[in-house]
């Protein structure tokens, strides 16, 4: 019925959103953000790991959202695990770029590996939705604040 | 004051001709994503007809000034149609007087004005204020703003799971310490009717005064303030058809001119020295600064609009879609509507279970629907029901069956998405 919107749920995106990676409250963390949509009331909480190395050991969120939200989140989780701090902030710069259609999605992955390009340019979709943009930076917005050791955001 | 009556009286014998009114909006022509707009967003802010546009427009090309200033011929005809604004309203609301009809900047400012010129003069540490559960964000925070700032209490009445208000505890609630009582006349997210004749009768048996928030009853019913007997009663003129940038606050005369001014300024004052100023009555003592004149002409004009076309007929229409809208989704399986008062205004409040309301909102706005999606500024409501959100129809005068089935059909792309 409406075929553009495919672009912005893929299937992969429909999966996460369903069946979100990594949703859990782990026992032990050294870093916690709670992100706010105050729009859509939806909010979640990113907890990370960081070890000495300054390396994400762990990451993972609970909370509720819509699809693209939680979609967006779950993705998240499995490309910033095991992922220097340094190199999860220049994912997060990138992502950010790709959703508020600050150059294209190809120029701006072109310097990612071929994993982390798939997945990012799957959430690019987001891009001709302005109104769900908030939605799907809404994780990584919180994972950058919980990196700051800030405790609370919101994407308005 | 009498003519917007007996002008609605002269056309209620008119059949309510729904595709006739839609030709009235301009806006209804428009295509969305190449599909003709399917508007069910009225609740959040309702399209204009052309005349609410053109006596907007006609005030600006040919007599607009500033208003009770200046001896001039435009400013001596924008404060006559300015103040025949005042004079619409106070007819269609049955006020007693014009001086009971304060322009604000919208409804969320009027709950402002009388938290802090009533609140602050006449309630004091211990008193407490009721308001329910179901209310808009715009008349839970000033009273919590008072409450910090008096150390007043702040009481909640409950709905219960269809979203009736819970009146026996509203009754056991009411005590000699209660003050005022902050009350919706219809529920913005869950439909739900409030009997607030019987709210500001036992308000009133308790001594307290009472403030309505009318913004969602005033589009969709006849509204007679004296029969009320309320206190306060604020609307918001963009959901009446008319434009966004004015509200209206009803009060009773003698309280008003009881109440200290809350803004200070031009226009609501009698003289002004360093030494002392004193002030105009009510209402223009609320009116400080320049106000929304070409706003307050347009809701003159929409006032106009909806009296001749008859807020019955009105009433009549929008019952017929909140039933047929009620039953069609009904049907759509994993589809829960959320409020279902006895008592219900043309307000559909839903969630699925296999997709969020921001993910509804989306796929069906492809489909040329526009509603409402998120908490509705009510988030204790969704808190209460369990829900982050819900998807929201909210009907108006122009809206048809056959858009309530554009609503459907689009819903049943989102199941097939998503389940």
């Amino acid at each position: 019925m409406f075929d553009d919107l495919r672009d912005l749920y893929q299937e992969v995106i429909l999966d996460h959103g369903k069946n979100p990676r990594n949703f859990r409250r782990p026992d032990a963390f050294t870093a916690e953000a709670v992100g706010n949509n105050p729009m859509c009331g939806d909010a979640l909480v990113v907890y990370l790991s960081v070890d000495d190395n300054a390396t994400i050991t762990d990451v993972s969120f609970q909370g509720q959202g819509c699809a693209i939200s939680v979609a967006s989140a779950s993705m998240m989780t499995e490309l910033l695990k095991g992922c220097p701090v340094d190199r999860a902030d220049e994912i997060y710069q990138a992502f950010h770029n790709i959703c508020t259609g600050e150059g294209t999605p190809e120029d701006i992955l072109a310097e990612f590996d071929e994993e982390i390009a798939e997945r990012l340019h799957m959430l690019s979709g987001v891009r001709e939705f302005p109104m769900r943009v908030k939605c799907a930076t809404l994780a990584w917005h919180t994972m950058d604040a919980a990196v700051r050791g800030e405790q609370e955001i919101s994407t308005e | 004051m009498s003519t917007v009556t007996a002008i609605a009286g002269d056309n209620s014998a008119l059949a309510f001709d729904v595709e006739r009114i839609r030709q009235d909006f301009p806006i209804l022509k428009q295509q969305v994503y190449g599909k003709p707009l399917v508007y069910l967003d009225s609740g959040a802010s309702a399209q204009k007809p052309q005349a609410v546009i053109d006596a907007m427009t006609a005030g600006m090309d040919t007599y607009y000034a500033n208003v009770h200033r200046g001896v001039h011929a435009m400013s001596q005809r924008s404060t006559e149609a300015y103040e025949e604004a005042r004079t619409k309203i106070a007819s269609f609301l049955n006020a007693r007087s014009t001086n009971e009809i304060v322009f604000t900047r919208n409804a969320t400012e009027g709950i402002n004005l009388v938290a802090n010129s009533y609140g602050r003069t006449f309630l004091q540490a211990g008193d407490e204020i009721i308001i329910s559960h179901m209310e808009h964000h715009a008349n839970i925070v000033p009273w919590q703003l008072l409450r910090d700032n008096l150390g007043i209490v702040l009481r909640v009445v409950p709905v219960d799971d269809d979203g009736n208000l819970d009146m026996a505890a509203y009754a056991d609630m009411l005590g000699p310490k209660t003050k005022l009582v902050g009350m919706t006349h219809v529920s913005n997210s869950l439909g739900t009717i409030v009997a607030i004749k019987d709210v500001i009768r036992m308000a009133h048996d308790a001594g307290a005064v009472v403030l309505v928030d009318g913004c969602q009853a005033v589009p969709h019913t006849a509204v007679d303030v004296q029969d009320l007997d309320a206190d306060f009663y604020v609307f918001a003129p963009h959901k009446l058809y008319g434009p966004t940038g004015v509200g209206v606050l009803y009060g009773k005369e003698d309280i008003l001119n009881d109440m200290p001014p809350w803004q200070g300024g031009g226009d609501m004052i009698m003289s002004v020295s360093f030494d002392k100023t004193t002030y105009q009555k009510a209402p223009l003592r609320f009116e400080a600064g320049t106000p929304p004149i070409v706003e307050a002409i347009g809701l003159g004009a929409a006032i106009d609009y909806v009296s001749a076309i008859g807020m019955e007929n009105i009433a009549a229409h929008e019952e017929g879609l909140l039933h047929y809208a009620t039953d069609r989704l009904s049907r759509i399986e994993g589809l829960r509507i959320i409020g279902q008062a006895q008592e219900k205004a043309a307000i559909v409040s839903f969630v699925l279970d296999c997709a969020h309301p921001h993910d509804i909102g989306t796929i069906v706005d492809r489909g040329g629907v526009a509603i409402r999606t998120g908490h509705h500024c009510a988030q204790p409501v969704m808190d209460r029901y369990g829900v982050a959100a819900t998807a929201r129809a909210s009907f108006g005068l122009y809206n048809t069956r056959d858009e309530v089935d554009v609503l459907a059909d689009a819903i049943d792309a989102v199941r097939e998405m998503f389940a």
